[in-house]
Parts: structure tokens; C-alpha cells; sequence
């Protein structure tokens, strides 16, 4: 069976003014819409279009986190994923422990390609693809714009700071998803009903052996500095006067 | 004494700018000890480069032909093999460190810190998180190996001036041929560079065309800025990909930030918090951007951009 792994990680929805809580241990949860990170929508569409292109027979959905991440998994079934686990973790895990337990997975279902986020945004660590790469000495393709299937190998262009650039890594490989990449379908009601006789298994994070403790103490949030709001001039001529006097025109 | 290893970044015999940041970043640890490790196919021009920056304790020079162009999966096992007893391993947050940093940091056990904005201690950290929302404070257990990438916007380039002596060293590590460079596109003009210039102007969504999208093209060039877009602007394909500015894009700290028909989205304002001056010009004046900016202009772009060019 010709598999892809996809994450699906629960966060914030990006509409959300997330906001620091006052006493600095965290961000206000509280009643805040969570989603399925961007990023991550886009892999499994991609994941959903190699299936429909038929490079894939399976696409398997995977979330690491609490049990309401079931609701995400949930939404992938719709949007199309075959099946889904939730790896059950009441505690915030770090990349590299993401990244082990996307290693176990691995060993289980031995995937074809495993297309994660380019970043969470919560976290915006941008690290999970790269580590889980490296743990399963697999070649990795981050940030990807375009991704091509030829053979047994895939040819991948990827957003770099000086432009495009383009690789080619066999397979089985970890790809990380750019926001180009696609734009994801919307879930129709009826999948929504088909979503819920596909399987969904939950289980323990301890069952795969994976060490969940946190390395790196968080000691505090706090809100950045604000910037001062400044003055609207009324023309062009008051900029640009303003610019030059500050020796910036 | 901290011992930090700095992965270098270079290109076409040159050393990125972004190395004498991540050295910045280094020397800014109390009590540091910077190494620059330099993995090259030939590298003397960048090692040389690399050693005549301030504060560098030693470069250690690693050639090999296949260490370029650069490719995570062949350097990474060189760079964890070269980290065995050093504190802290930094390389920086443009695409090559973020592609390349988290695979040493897997190859060594070791938890990584992404964007690194201050380093109180080499096991101390702030960084942003949630778009820039939040900036939290981080600890690594004393003794711990930590591996970090440098949020390039927070550091100004170490001075040049230093003389430290180069290494070569040869390192055991396989070059897995599993990953294979093609191609890159060098879209390279003679424009100031988007990350390190003193000016940007970026255009958004309200430019409309690529062919309007000159108008930001030609202000830049007047004020001898870089160009930048919102991600609206490259999506709908006025500008290419490398000109995004923001989350997903590039976080700049220019002197001048002019952004012209873009309405501040929160993932854009988190690529340019830390520009000097920002200047707005939209016709909406209630739009977010206002709220950040020193100087707003309300108003049509399109009769707006040629005034001003004409003050200039
Ligand atoms: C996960 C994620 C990551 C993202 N990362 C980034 C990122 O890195 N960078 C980024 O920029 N965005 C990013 N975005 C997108 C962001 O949310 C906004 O959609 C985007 O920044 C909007 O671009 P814009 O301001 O050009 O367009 P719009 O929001 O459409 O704004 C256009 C503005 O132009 C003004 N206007 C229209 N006509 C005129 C005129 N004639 N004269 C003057 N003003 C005019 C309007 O009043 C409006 O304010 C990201 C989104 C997500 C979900
Ligand atoms: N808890 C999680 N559950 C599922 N996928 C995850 C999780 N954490 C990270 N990932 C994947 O790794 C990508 C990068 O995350 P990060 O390294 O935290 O920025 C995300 O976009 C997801 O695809």
C-alpha cells in the first residue's frame, strides 16, 4: 500500500487576536476557536491530489495532542483522508519529540511521502519535518511550492530567500508545506456524515515508546512592546518633507 | 566559559550576511567563545571572510565537493560531527538555517530554539511565538546542548576587523545521495537586498497588476530601497515569492518601511515591528496599518505614489 502521513496539528485559527494571559503563564485558550494549522490543510490536500492523481492509495491523517484534537482529525476525514490517529498528550510537546513520534508512525505504516507544515503557528518552531527527517534518515524537502511524483523519486520547489529552488529526493521522503503549495478544498456537509464511519484510533503516546517530558522550561509570555501610533499627514508634500527631515528621503 | 559553534551561511564564494548576525548573537552570550564552522566545496574566500569578523575565536574549515550548493541533508551529519563539545550550535533564520538547523539538532538529541531574538545565557533565550503576538523567555537545563536559529532581524552584523586563525578539518560523515540539487532561480537584480537594506517599499492586494506593480518598483528605485509585497501581492502574482514580507515571508528591520496599499494583516506587521520608520498610504483610513505606522497618508495610491516621486 502506497501510503501518506499527514499532520494535523490543533492551534489557534489564525482569525483569532490571540492575546497574552495577564499572569504570563501561557496565551488565553478560553473559549478561542481552534483549527487545524494552515499549514497543514495545505499537506493534506496535497496528500488528497496525489491520491486523486494516483501516486497514493491512503492518506492518513495524524494529530498529536489532547482529545479535542479528535475534531480536526475529523474535518481531515471529511475534506478526504482515508483514516486518522490521535496520539493522546495532555502536555504540549516539543518538535523533537513530535518528530519521534512521527518516527514510530513511520515504522508502523512505512509511508511513501510524509507531508507536514512548513511551522505550527502557534509555536512558529518550523522544525518537526526537518528532525523527523533526520530520525529516520530519510531526505527532506521543507517549504515546498510545487511537488512532482516521477517514479520513485519526487522533484520539489521550495520558497527559498533567493528565490525557487528545485531538488529531487527519493522516496520515501518529509516534505513541508509553503502556502503556495495549494489552496485546500472546502468540507462538504455530506462528506462531514461519510467522515464519521471512517476509522479514527486514538492512542496513548506512552504506547510508542516516545519520551513526552519537555526539555526547555517556558519561564514567561509576555506581549511584545507596542509601537506608538504616529501622525497622519495630510499630502504628499507633508511625507515627504516629514522623510526628509529625518534623513530618510 | 560558553562554547558556540556558528554554522555559516555562504553563496557563490561569498558569505551571507546573516553569518555576522548569528556571530552578533554569539558574542552577546556572557562569557562566550564563537567558532564559525565554514563546509564548502573549495571555502577559503568565505573562511577568510568569516575570520575577519570580530569576536570569532577560530573558523573551522570543512571542503568537500558536495557540501555545495547546500543541501540540509548532506551537511547536517558534517555539523553535528563538528558540534561534539561545543554549548550552543546557531545558525540563522533565513531558508538555509531553518531547512538545515533542526536536522543537527535531531542528529544530536538536542532541543532547538527557532528565532532567537535575545540570548541571556547560551541556556537562555527570548523568542517570538504566535506570529510575534507573544515573545516568551526559555530555559535549557544547565549542561544541556542546545541548537538555535537567529532571528536575523534583532542583531546588528558583527564589525569586521578581527584576524582569527582557520582550521581545515576533515570530518567522517556519509553524503547520502538520496537528495539532489537541481536548480535555483537567481532572480538577482541590481536592487538593494530585500533583508539587509536601510529602505524597503512594499506594495500589496491594491496594486492590482504586475504591470502597476512598477509604481513600488519605481519609488524604491527613487529612495534606493528593496522591494517587498504582502503575501496577497505574490499569490496573485504581481511580485515573486522572495519579495514576501512577513510571517511566512522575510522579518526586516529596515530604517524605512513604506507600505503602499497593504492593510496590515497581523502576519504582515510581524515581518516589520522592528523597522525605524514605517509609512503608510492607503485609502482606507481605518485600516490596521495606521496603527503601527509613524507617518499615514490616506488616500489613492495611484495619484499618491507619482506625487511623492515627484517631491523626491
Ligand atoms: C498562516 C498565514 C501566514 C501568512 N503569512 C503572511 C506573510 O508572511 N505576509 C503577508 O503579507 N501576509 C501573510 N498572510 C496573509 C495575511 O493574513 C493577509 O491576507 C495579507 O497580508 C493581505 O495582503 P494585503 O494587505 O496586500 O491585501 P488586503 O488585506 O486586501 O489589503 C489591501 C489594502 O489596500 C487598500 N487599497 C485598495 N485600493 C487602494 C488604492 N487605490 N489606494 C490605496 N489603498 C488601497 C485597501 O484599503 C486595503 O487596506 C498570512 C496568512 C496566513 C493564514
Ligand atoms: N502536535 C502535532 N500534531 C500533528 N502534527 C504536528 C504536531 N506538531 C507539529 N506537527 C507537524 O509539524 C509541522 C511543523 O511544526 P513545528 O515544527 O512545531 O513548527 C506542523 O505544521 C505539523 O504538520
Amino acid at each position: 500500500m502506497r501510503r501518506i502521513l499527514v499532520g494535523i496539528k490543533r492551534v489557534i485559527d489564525f482569525n483569532v487576536r490571540v492575546r497574552v494571559r495577564p499572569d504570563g503563564a501561557g496565551v488565553v485558550t478560553d473559549g478561542v476557536k481552534m483549527s487545524a494549522n494552515p499549514f497543514d490543510s495545505i499537506a493534506l490536500e496535497e496528500a488528497l491530489r496525489l491520491r486523486e492523481r494516483g501516486e497514493a492509495d491512503e492518506v492518513l491523517a495524524v494529530s498529536i495532542g489532547p482529545g479535542e484534537a479528535q475534531q480536526q482529525l475529523r474535518d481531515a476525514l471529511a475534506m478526504g483522508a482515508d483514516r486518522a490517529i490521535l496520539v493522546k498528550s495532555d502536555t504540549a510537546l516539543e518538535p523533537l519529540a513530535v518528530a519521534h513520534v512521527f518516527l514510530e508512525l513511520a515504522k508502523r505504516e512505512s509511508p511513501r511521502l510524509v507531508i507536514l507544515g512548513k511551522q505550527a503557528i502557534d509555536d512558529d518552531c518550523s522544525q518537526t519535518g526537518q528532525m523527523l527527517a533526520a530520525l529516520w534518515n530519510r531526505p527532506q524537502a521543507t517549504f515546498a511550492s510545487k511537488l512532482e511524483i516521477q517514479g520513485e523519486a519526487a522533484r520539489v520547489t521550495r520558497e527559498v530567500d533567493a528565490g525557487l529552488e528545485v531538488i529531487e529526493v527519493d522516496l520515501p521522503a518529509v516534505i513541508t508545506t509553503d502556502l503556495r503549495l495549494n489552496e485546500p478544498r472546502y468540507i462538504k456537509l455530506p462528506d462531514i456524515m461519510k467522515a464519521k464511519k471512517k476509522p479514527l484510533d486514538v492512542i496513548e503516546i506512552v504506547s510508542l515508546g516516545v519520551d513526552a517530558t519537555p526539555v526547555l522550561k517556558v519561564v514567561k509570555y509576555e506581549a511584545p512592546p507596542q509601537r506608538q501610533k504616529g501622525i497622519i499627514v495630510k499630502d504628499a508634500g507633508e511625507l515627504v518633507a516629514a522623510l526628509k527631515q529625518r534623513g530618510l528621503a | 566559559m560558553a562554547r558556540i559553534l556558528v554554522a555559516a551561511e555562504h553563496s557563490g564564494g561569498k558569505l551571507n550576511a546573516s553569518t555576522a548576525k548569528c556571530i552578533a548573537c554569539g558574542t552577546s552570550v556572557p562569557g562566550a567563545e564563537v567558532c564559525v564552522a565554514v563546509l564548502a566545496a573549495d571555502g577559503a574566500a568565505v573562511a577568510a571572510e568569516a575570520a575577519a569578523i570580530q569576536g570569532v575565536a577560530r573558523v573551522l574549515l570543512v571542503r568537500n565537493p558536495a557540501n555545495e550548493p547546500a543541501l540540509a541533508a548532506v551537511l547536517a551529519p558534517q555539523f553535528a560531527k563538528l558540534a561534539a563539545g561545543f554549548d550552543l550550535v546557531l545558525g540563522p533564520s533565513t531558508t538555509f538555517g531553518r531547512d538545515l538547523m533542526p536536522r543537527i539538532a535531531a542528529l544530536l538529541g538536542a532541543p532547538q530554539l527557532s528565532d532567537v531574538m535575545v540570548a541571556e545565557s547560551a541556556t537562555r533565550f527570548r523568542r517570538p511565538v504566535y506570529a510575534g503576538i507573544a515573545i516568551v523567555t526559555v530555559e535549557a537545563p544547565a549542561g544541556r546542548q542546545v541548537v538555535a536559529t537567529v532571528r536575523v532581524a534583532s542583531f546588528a552584523a558583527a564589525p569586521t576587523g578581527g584576524s582569527a586563525p582557520i582550521e581545515s578539518i576533515a570530518v567522517d560523515a556519509p553524503v547520502p545521495p538520496s537528495t539532489r540539487f537541481v536548480s535555483v532561480s537567481a532572480a538577482r537584480n541590481d536592487r538593494p537586498d530585500l533583508q539587509t537594506a536601510a529602505r524597503v517599499v512594499s506594495g500589496g492586494r491594491a496594486l492590482g497588476s504586475a504591470d502597476n506593480f512598477k509604481l513600488i518598483q519605481g519609488l524604491a528605485d527613487k529612495l534606493g530601497a528593496a522591494v517587498g509585497a504582502s503575501r496577497a501581492a505574490v499569490d496573485a502574482g504581481y511580485a515573486p515569492n522572495e519579495l514576501q514580507v512577513g510571517q511566512t515571508g522575510k522579518i526586516i528591520a529596515p530604517e524605512l518601511y513604506v507600505a503602499i496599499g497593504i492593510s496590515g494583516a497581523i502576519q504582515h506587521l510581524t515581518g516589520i515591528k522592528d523597522a525605524r520608520t514605517i509609512v503608510a498610504i492607503n485609502k482606507d483610513a481605518e485600516a490596521p496599518i495606521f496603527e503601527v505606522a509613524d507617518y499615514g497618508l490616506v488616500g489613492d495610491l495611484f495619484t499618491l505614489v507619482p506625487e511623492i516621486e515627484k517631491l523626491l
